[in-house]
């Protein structure tokens, strides 16, 4: 596959070669559209991504199956349709890296490593759940993975995901903050306040925002004004890539771009994937306020895991290797829904847990 | 005429400064406009600035001069063609404070031997309570010298904690609280934000999860609304939603309640507002001795927790414990006045009007018991209880909105756990249900005065006393 790096706009079409940038200066190109790859990734390493993808088709769609049968409570925003966004990125991260989105929340945590079991379980409102059931769909976090949330207010968790660069930075960490935020989200207030101290202190942050097209009912040109959203860095001296959010390797061809500036660090990079929810908003929402026929010709024409899937087979991977995937992933999911069912219900006396930690300094607990 | 030249105020609570330096002499011409003196707070060096064109006729305030009131008359200046002799009848309008009117430092453990003074105090002079745990040796410091110790030695002490919030580092705190920190500390752990609430505070939670120890100083509590998403949603509710994982050990900190004469967006108590919501711990302490305990706890603390502080209280004088280890716990209320007729409760400045309160009461023949909550969050209402218990009456005592205060709150605790023992309706003094005010009758109206307290722990006890 080529490298297909184009400007997007009025402009005629450039590759462009050289990208390294000082911190705080304002990117010299108008957003650069990436939607190919460089070096094609060593063929154990495309099979391990069709595997997350997967994984987070089928886990998705046997939530959306629970939750209609009315074991999933709540708000539950499936993911499908967007599963090489995290897996393209995950793929280019390093060893404590850290990671942190919104609600539409399951892929990234299984594309952490996050066991499906446990998320399941979660999704159910059971006690072997991540949060052992005190956070549900949109609450989810995994030190162990360096997976923070799984946040539900639309936008907070970028400042927290600065916070987390922060941190990286001050400790001398060699790591980076993937902070994912949605089409909606950019519209938020905090999202340019964490712009601007990111950018200000030149931390590792890799802000990825997912653009599925709608936030919520809305179309982004009904709701959000000016250019591409990659842009919306750029007073800020941040550099922005639009990238092909429906192919991984375009992704991971991004991310490594992005990951490499700020591990150098640049400071801050904005990567806007184009990317599309095939589900609705929610699980509750009808969908309305698109065509059947926008769908099915995005799922027919772009979607992410047929698209890898053409790739393996470019790559000699075999049919009988890809049915022996598919049944493994079958498998986890069967034995997720099967922990997720079985598990009991938290304790009542969950209730009244994790709601402080317990001081163990005795000088700071107050005696009678 | 001769233009008289007076002590300016530099900020809405000061009440008198320090002569610093004149920089002319008497003779000397000026212009408006040009620097004639140095005045010094204990927030900051200011310049006068000539406000007439004239000559300068007599220095009523020689420099070096401590204790000078605003508004008294430090200088005349002559108008072209006036002599000096039009200005010898005009003389000094004390402007030096009298010891009697300074901050009191009585010694420790003796909040009682405070002198009385005029109930119709609008801010109560301070009072030593230092914690009559402490027999140790002593300093009197600032409320703020104290916060700036309990942050300073709690960085040495720990390299994660560090501080961020708008004008903390080089203009040294917009209350000088930080005074001092970017020196010692630098700019890595010490760190000016740009004006961005919302952003800052989220961004302290993040690294709070990625296991730092942030200290978030709100220029004042007003501004931290703009921040109360990440405040309640993300530091107070992830440990809950996460099952245990993630801790938020975060402090947020900053003046709450009416400065003076600032209007309503900047005079507001948001006790109740906090301590609302499970997942927080919030204090208010009144004595420096307490501002640093409790802030050095809660530096260490692994929960996210609220800590307000008043304006108005930065530059009154405690005693406060030689001690680098000095932790006052969260969650303990501290008696500082025992008393048999009445339980009054307060937190923060209200403290001191409570004090003042109980020995107008006592002139009255009513023994008021005075406790300081200093933790709103958890409440020590065992100490409360029991207090009622022996006097059967109680008053609480905030300076924030009544309803759904944490008087009313006060109130259930009492009625479910002491309602038999209560001799009385409970009372509550708090400030007026309105927007606060600006001009300066109607702000005193709203705040609740020494001479409330008083006339309601009186009304209390009406009826029941022999």
């Amino acid at each position: 596959m080529p490298v297909v790096v184009k400007r997007v706009g009025r402009m005629s079409a450039k590759v462009e070669t050289k990208r390294k940038r000082g911190p705080g200066r304002p990117p010299k190109t108008p957003t650069t559209m990436v939607s190919g790859v460089n070096d094609m990734p060593p063929t154990e390493d495309l099979v391990s991504m069709y595997k997350d993808m997967l994984l987070i088709r089928r886990f998705e769609e046997k939530a959306g199956q629970l939750y209609g049968m009315g074991q999933i409570g709540g708000f539950c925003h499936l993911y499908i349709g967007q599963e090489a966004v995290v897996v393209g990125l995950q793929s280019a991260s390093a060893p404590g890296d850290t990671v942190v989105t919104s609600y539409r929340d399951h892929g990234h945590m299984l594309a952490c490593g996050m066991d499906s079991d446990g998320v399941m379980a979660e999704l159910t409102g059971r006690a072997g759940g991540y949060s052992r059931g005190k956070g549900g769909s949109m609450h989810m976090f995994s030190r162990e993975k360096n997976f923070f949330g799984g946040h539900g207010i639309v936008g907070a968790q970028v400042p927290i995901g600065v916070g987390l660069a922060f941190s990286h930075k001050y400790k001398n960490e060699p790591n980076v903050c993937m902070t994912y935020l949605g089409d909606g989200a950019v519209n938020q207030g905090q999202v340019y306040e964490s712009f601007n101290m990111a950018a200000l202190w030149h931390l590792p942050v890799v802000f990825v925002i997912e653009n599925n097209q709608y936030g919520m009912g809305t179309k982004v040109s009904r709701a959000a004004a000016g250019r591409a959203l990659a842009d919306r860095g750029m007073a800020y001296g941040i550099p922005g890539r639009q990238v092909d959010g429906m192919n991984v390797l375009a992704v991971r061809t991004a991310a490594l771009e992005a990951l490499a500036h700020c591990r150098e660090g640049n400071g801050p990079f904005i990567l806007e994937m184009k990317t599309y929810r095939y589900r609705g908003h929610s699980m509750s929402d009808p969908a309305k306020y698109r065509t059947r026929e926008e769908v099915d010709a995005m799922r027919k024409q772009h979607d992410p895991i047929d698209q890898i899937r053409e790739i393996l087979k470019d790559q000699n991977v075999d049919d009988a290797r890809l049915k022996e995937i598919d049944s493994d992933i079958k498998a986890i999911v069967t034995k997720a829904t099967e922990f997720a069912q079985t598990s009991p219900e938290p304790d009542p006396s969950e209730l009244f847990t994790d709601i402080l930690l317990p001081l163990t300094d005795s000088k700071l607990i107050a005696k009678g | 005429m001769a233009i008289e030249i007076k002590m300016p105020a530099l900020s809405p609570t000061m009440e008198e400064g320090t002569l610093a330096k004149w920089l002319v002499a008497e003779g000397d011409n000026v212009r408006s406009g040009d620097v004639i003196a140095e005045i010094e707070t204990d927030k900051a060096t200011m310049e006068v600035e000539a406000i007439e064109d004239g000559k300068v006729g007599k220095i009523l305030v020689p420099a070096g001069t401590e204790n000078v009131k605003v508004n008294a008359v430090i200088a005349v200046l002559l108008e072209d063609g006036e002599k000096s002799s039009y200005i010898k009848a005009i003389s000094p309008e004390s402007p030096v404070t009298t010891p009697a009117n300074r901050p009191a430092n009585p010694p420790a453990n003796s909040p009682t031997t405070v002198p009385a003074t005029a109930p119709t105090t609008i801010f109560a002079e301070p009072v030593a309570a230092a914690d009559v745990s402490w027999t140790g040796a002593s300093t009197t410091l600032t409320v703020r010298e104290s916060l700036r110790d309990a942050m300073a030695e709690e960085m040495r002490r720990d390299e994660n904690v560090f501080i961020m919030g708008e004008e903390v580092a080089e203009y040294q705190g917009a209350y000088k609280v930080t005074q001092g920190l970017l020196d010692e500390f630098g700019a890595k752990r010490v760190i000016d934000t740009p004006i961005t609430e919302q952003g800052f505070a989220g961004l302290g939670v993040g690294a709070a999860f990625g296991e730092l120890r942030p200290i978030v100083e709100f220029m004042t509590f007003n501004f931290a609304m703009q921040a109360i998403d990440q405040i309640i949603n993300s530091a107070a509710k992830t440990l809950y939603m996460s099952g245990g994982q993630m801790g938020c050990p975060i402090v947020f900190r900053g003046p709450n309640g009416a400065a003076s004469r600032v209007a309503a967006q900047h005079s507001q108590c948001f006790a109740s507002w906090y301590a609302h919501c499970p997942g927080l711990k919030v204090v208010a302490p009144y004595s420096a001795a307490d501002a640093k305990g409790l802030l050095k706890a809660a530096i260490r603390d692994p929960n996210p927790v609220i800590f307000l502080e008043h304006e108005v209280l930065y530059g009154q004088s405690f005693e406060v414990p030689d001690d680098d280890d000095w932790i006052v716990p969260i969650g303990k209320a501290n008696i500082l006045r025992s008393g048999t007729d009445v339980t009054i409760v307060a937190f923060s400045i209200m403290v001191g009007r409570a004090l003042e309160a109980a020995n107008g009461l006592a002139e009255q023949g009513i023994s008021a018991e005075v406790i300081d909550l200093r933790s709103i969050r958890p409440l020590d209402t065992d100490t409360i209880v029991a207090s009622v218990k022996k006097t059967s009456r109680l008053v609480s005592c905030e300076e924030g909105f009544p309803f759904a205060g944490i008087g009313a709150e006060i109130a259930m605790q009492v009625m479910e756990q002491a309602f038999d023992w209560l001799d009385a309706p409970i009372a509550r003094v708090t400030g007026k249900d309105v927007p606060m005010p600006y001009a300066a009758n109607l702000e005193a109206l709203a705040l609740p005065q020494v001479d409330d307290i008083v006339a309601t722990a009186m009304a209390a006890c009406d009826g029941f006393k022999g």
